[in-house]
Order: C-alpha cells, then structure tokens, then sequence
C-alpha cells in the first residue's frame, strides 16, 4: 500500500501521479490521507487501482473515473463520480448534490444519504444509494439504475428518458412523466445484483419500480403544460 | 372612403399595416392553427444595430498607412496563454464555431476541420460529442463541455486541443439545445445515449454547478484531468456582457467567448432568436471594459461571434478589443448552404435559397444540415472544406487591407479610434464617435 499525505502532497502531485500509473501497474493500493475536503480529488484515473481516501472530500471526486476504484470513508462533495465512464465509486458517508451527475458507466455506491439531483443527467452508470435522496434526484434520467433504499425527494425522475429507478421507501412527488412501473422478474433480477455488488442486504421485492411514460418523447401541444 | 363599383381617381389604395405587417399576419394564422410556436435554425433575422453602422476613418496626414502586399500585416493570435501549459496557436483570428455533429451532418463537419486546418485555425465540436472525423480533420479542435454532457468522455477531453464550457448561445441566452427526432438516427442516438427518433432536449443549466463559485471548481477539475495542458474556453450570450465577463475570469477562464444575438442556432424557437439577448456591437465593449478593469485585457483572450460576414466585420471586431473571432452561419454557407442552385429544392421545401433555416427537419438539400445519409452524402468534405479555406482566406486579407489603411502592422493593433459610428445607437454601443463630431452618447456631451 502506498500513503499519500494531502498535507505535505500538493493535489496536483497527487493526481498526476494517481493519473499517470499504467493499466498492468502493480502499484494496485493507495491510501490519501488528510484530505481536508479537498476539491477533484483523484480525478480522470484510467488504472485499475484502488483509492482509498481517508476523511472527507470535497467537489468532483472521482470525476470521470475509468476503471478505478476510489473509496470515500468520509462524507463527499457535490458531484462524486460526476461522468464515470466505469470502474467503482464508493461513498462510506454522504454525498452532496449530483452525485453521478451524467455517468456513463461504473457502479457509485452510497452507503448515507445523497443530496439533491442525485443521478441528474445519468446516461449508463448505475447508483446504489444505502439511504435517501433528495429533490430532483434523476432528472433527465437517460440510462443505467438508481436504487434508493430509503426514500426519494419531491420531482423523483422528472423528464426521465430510459433510467431505471428502484425505491424502497417512499417517494415525496414523481416529476413530469414518470410513472411507477411493474416489477417484472427481469428487473427483480437486474436489482437483486445491483444489491449484491454494493454489498447491501436487501430484499429486492421490497422496492417499487419507476420509469419513463414516454408521453414527453416527441412533442406534443397537449403536453405543453409539462415542458 | 370609395366606392368600389365606381373607383373615383381619390380611391384608397389598399395600405398594409406598420404594425399588423404580413409576416406578423402570417404568424398569427399560423399560430391559429397549429397551436405551436414556430421552430427554426439561425440567427436574428430582423435588423438590429450591427457592424454595418460602424465605418473605419483610414490614414491621412494625421495617420500614416501602411504598403498594402508589401509591408507586413500579421494575423496571427494565441489563445490560452493564462494558464494552459499548451496554448493554443492560431494563424488567423477567424475560428469555426462550435456546431454539433447531430445538427450538421458528418461530412459537414468533416468539412469544416479541412478548411480551417488548411487556413490555420480551429474547429469547435457541439452539443453531441466528438466525432472521429472532426478530430481527424481537425489540426486544432475545441472540445465543448455543455449542460447536456452528451458523449462527454475523458479520453476525448484529453485528445482536445481546448476545452469550451458552454454557458450559452446568443441566439438563446438562459435556453437550452434541442433536436428533433428527425435527426436522432441511430448513430446520433448512440452517441447521446437516447432512444432513436425522440425529440432530444438539452438541459439549460449544468448538471454539477450552479454559480460562478461551483464553476471555479468545475474548471479546476478539467484542468486537473488534463493535466492543466489545455486553454479553457467559457462561451457566453451576450446579455449582461460585464458581469459574465468578470465572472468568467474570476472562474478562472483562459478564454472568454461572447455570442450575440445574430449568432447562429441548430434549432430554437423563432420568438427566442429575435427577442432574447444583446446584438453583438452593444456586448463587445462591455466585455472588455471587464477585461480591462480586472487589467485582464489581452490576458485573457476574448472571442466574439454573432452575424460575421466579411474582413470589415473581423476587423471591427478585434478593433473593438476582441482577440479573435468565431464565425458559424458564414462557415455553413461557404460550404454550400442556401446555395441558389438548388433552388428548386429549396421551393419544393417551401422556402428559396437565401431564407432556408428548417435546419431542425434534417432535410437539408445541401447535405449540411442532416443525418439523412442520402442527402449528407450530397456534400464533398474535400471541396467543401477548399471553399471555406477560401472563404477564410478572404475574410483575413480583407480585414488586413483595413487594417494597413489605418497604419496598423498587426490586426490586433486595430483600436476603437479607428472606428466612427453612422447612427447615434451604434455610436453608444459601440462606444466610438458619431461620424463627423466627437461624441460617444453615453461617454460625452455633444
Ligand atoms: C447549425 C448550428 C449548430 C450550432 N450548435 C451549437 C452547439 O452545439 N454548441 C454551441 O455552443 N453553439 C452552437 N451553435 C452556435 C455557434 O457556435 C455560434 O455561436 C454561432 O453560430 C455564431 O454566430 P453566426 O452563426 O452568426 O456566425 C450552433 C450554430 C449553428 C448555426
């Protein structure tokens, strides 16, 4: 394991040389230290390593993470994970606003609660949420999976395009043209390991699906209300 | 009054109104019986107070010209020298604006990076991504980050030349992109991560900030992931020109890009191009008082945009304070759109060569502004891309002829007391003298 002391470490250090290991490195384990809130911290990583990031961490973490696994064993900032392409994220605290903001790939564990617009804009990644989310949590929604184990904020899912949601507790307000959905075997299926890979113990027929009406698809005057 | 079986010779001749004219008639009919608001591609198309109204005074006795062809005018500029280790080096001031592959189709966009490779300049990429064929022909290409984030990914980022956080377009300041299903094929879909054929609707706001604090950050952590090499570019409407230039700064900006209202959109809605946002002339000065103020000017390099036409256009631009300027609308018609050779085409489409702007229907004849593989295949890269090295050609030598009258060995070296304003608006927004007399309304006493 490798140790690095944001302290005596400038950020810029730290992510260079996080940024710059090769894919068939056996530097595999890393541990940060005094983050102190740190912002875009360990960003861009393309290596197969593991991070673990020892307190709390600021905005962007993880950003744009491609196949590393960056662990959190704090609380984080706004926008953990924003655009993961894959690899794994995983939050031991809570999670500010737009957790997952746009991620394309990869699982974002989260074992609090998440803020606001968790999962806004996500296209691919999928988010395990151990507690709840907030306001606005996958608006735009276009792809991958949102379970939320506790309870979803008003506006779950507004102008949601082919996400899945998964809530187990209740949900404040749908947003425009989201609907719960039927739980078909499939997706019991799809959940159940989604569960399993984030390590949660969970029945996955205690959720209720959510998804897409598609009535905001291509436009129409009768909808206007709703745009 | 007259009476119509017997016209006297003091008949009323039929008088259209001033105000109910026969486009507002027309729109009105048509809002009666579709119940939708018109949607449309460019920019303003009514007449707002533009480079037009602006002339430059030359050389005299006062000043002293410089040997057209035989003394050097140079028109070179770098962009990104604040704090990108790899600034970004361009041979003319006149750059492609960001376009989306989506809105324009691949052929197009190929032949946009030919042309501006060929003249030395950039390319910016869209709302959708970045293409294989853009980054191919493209020697310099900007990278747009925009509240969208379609094909936003970290190994594009890090093949960009520059990186461009889209804010805004002039043509629609606070609004966001759309695309109709007509052109979500499935590569544009794929691309975008969407269902083929859907409307697809870009967000007005970034997902992961929300002010200028957040954005500081946000930008931070672009340059964190490439490695602080590459210039970022944030790219305004122009509405509050001041402030979103000394935010953009205090954002940590290496570029600031501002586009009027005449800018140039893929789709929007009519009432939103003419009636939302600055008309370029009133939004340059502003800016780079802001830039000048915060003793930025020239440090942090401005890009104006909106309605550029001709060398005079460029050259008032950068005599006004800008660094260099990005052209969308011009760079589309030198590859060949509204050509009026293809006028029988454009009637069948309900429209004539010259006012063709349903780019959003994807049923363009010249093959630019489609996904239809048809039709794109209508449109050569190579020659299209040769007609707009012309055309960039053009625009660079004749803002240097301007900028010899006026004695200047450096197209940067332009400056407002070039500049004399023909109307008492353009005089105030653009804050140079009325001709003939030495008021600047706002500035000074007549
Ligand atoms: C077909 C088309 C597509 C455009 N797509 C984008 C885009 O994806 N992102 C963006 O920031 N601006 C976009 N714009 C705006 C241009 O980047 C630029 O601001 C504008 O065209 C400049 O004004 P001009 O057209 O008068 O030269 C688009 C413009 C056109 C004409």
């Amino acid at each position: 394991m490798n140790t690095i002391d944001l302290e005596k470490t400038t950020l810029r250090e730290v992510n260079q040389r996080l940024q710059g290991l090769p894919a068939e490195t056996n530097e595999r384990l890393w541990k940060l230290t005094n983050p102190h809130g740190e912002h875009a911290c360990a960003v861009g990583l393309t290596a197969p390593i593991e991070v673990h990031i020892d307190g709390h961490i600021g905005y962007y973490c993880a950003g744009m993470n491609q196949k590393a696994k960056v662990v959190i064993h704090g609380q984080c900032g706004v926008g953990v994970a924003e655009n993961m392409m894959s690899g794994e994220v995983v939050v031991k605290g809570t999670a500010s606003a737009a957790a997952g903001a746009t991620g394309q790939g990869g699982l974002l564990v989260i074992e609090g609660d998440a803020g606001t617009r968790c999962g806004i804009s996500m296209k691919g990644i999928d988010i395990v949420v151990k507690g709840s989310v907030g306001a606005m949590s996958a608006f735009m929604a276009q792809s991958g999976s949102l379970v939320v184990c506790g309870d979803a904020g008003a506006n779950l899912g507004d102008s949601i395009y082919e996400a899945k949601l998964y809530v187990r507790g209740t949900v404040e307000s749908l947003g425009a043209d989201c609907i719960e959905k039927k739980m078909t075997p499939h997706h019991l299926e799809k959940l159940g390991r989604l569960l399993k890979s984030a390590g949660i113990d969970a029945d996955p027929k205690s959720f209720r699906r959510y998804g897409s009406k598609r009535s905001l698809y291509n436009f129409h005057v009768d909808n206007v209300d709703a745009y | 009054m007259s009476d119509r079986a017997n016209p006297t010779p003091f008949y009323t001749p039929p008088r259209p109104s001033a105000t109910f004219d026969a486009h507002s008639i027309a729109e009105i009919q048509r809002a009666a019986a579709t119940g939708i608001y018109d949607i449309r591609g460019g920019g303003a198309k009514r007449k707002v107070p533009h480079f037009d109204d602006l002339l430059f005074l030359g050389a005299s006795i006062s000043r002293y010209p410089l040997e057209g062809y035989r003394e050097k005018c140079a028109t070179n500029v770098t962009l990104g020298t604040r704090y990108a280790k790899k600034p970004i080096e361009l041979k003319i001031p006149v750059t492609i604006a960001g376009m989306s592959f989506g809105a324009l189709s691949g052929n197009a966009k190929e032949a946009l990076g030919r042309g501006a490779t060929q003249m030395g300049t950039s390319t910016t990429t869209g709302d959708g991504g970045m293409t294989p064929e853009e980054r191919l022909s493209s020697k310099t290409l900007v990278y747009q980050l925009l509240p969208s984030r379609y094909g936003m990914n970290p190994d594009d980022l890090r093949k960009a030349d520059a990186i461009e956080v889209v804010i805004g377009q002039g043509a629609k300041p606070g609004g966001g992109g759309m695309l109709l299903g007509q052109k979500i094929t499935e590569r544009v879909a794929k691309m975008r991560n969407l269902p083929v054929g859907i409307d697809q609707r870009s967000a007005c706001r970034h997902p992961d900030w929300t002010g200028p604090d957040d954005l500081t950050i946000k930008i931070h952590e672009l340059r964190e992931i490439t490695n602080w090499e590459k210039p970022i570019y944030i790219k305004v409407g122009a509405t509050r020109p001041y402030f979103d230039t000394a935010l953009a700064v205090k954002s940590g900006a290496d570029v600031v890009v501002l586009d009027g209202m005449q800018g140039g959109t893929a789709a929007t809605q009519d009432v939103f191009i003419e009636h939302v946002g600055l008309p370029i002339l009133a939004a340059i000065r502003p800016a780079v008082q802001a830039l000048q103020d915060l003793d930025m000017h020239r440090k942090v390099q401005l890009i104006v945009s909106g309605g550029i036409r001709n060398g005079a256009d460029v050259a008032k631009c950068l005599a006004l304070g800008a660094d260099a300027v990005a052209i969308g609308t011009a760079a589309l018609i030198a590859l060949g759109d509204n050509d009026p050779k293809l006028e029988a085409e454009y009637q069948k489409l309900g429209s004539t060569a010259g006012c063709y702007d349903d780019w959003h229907e994807g049923r363009d004849p010249a093959g630019i502004t489609t996904q239809d593989p048809q039709l794109a295949a209508r449109l050569d890269p190579v020659k299209a891309g040769h007609r707009l090295a012309n055309y960039l050609a053009v625009l660079t030598m004749e803002a240097q002829i301007i900028a010899r009258a006026c004695g200047k060995s450096h197209l940067h070296n332009l400056e407002p007391d070039d500049l004399v304003a023909l109307t008492v608006e353009s005089a105030a927004m653009a804050r140079v003298p009325l001709a003939g007399t030495s008021w600047i309304p706002g500035q000074s006493n007549y």
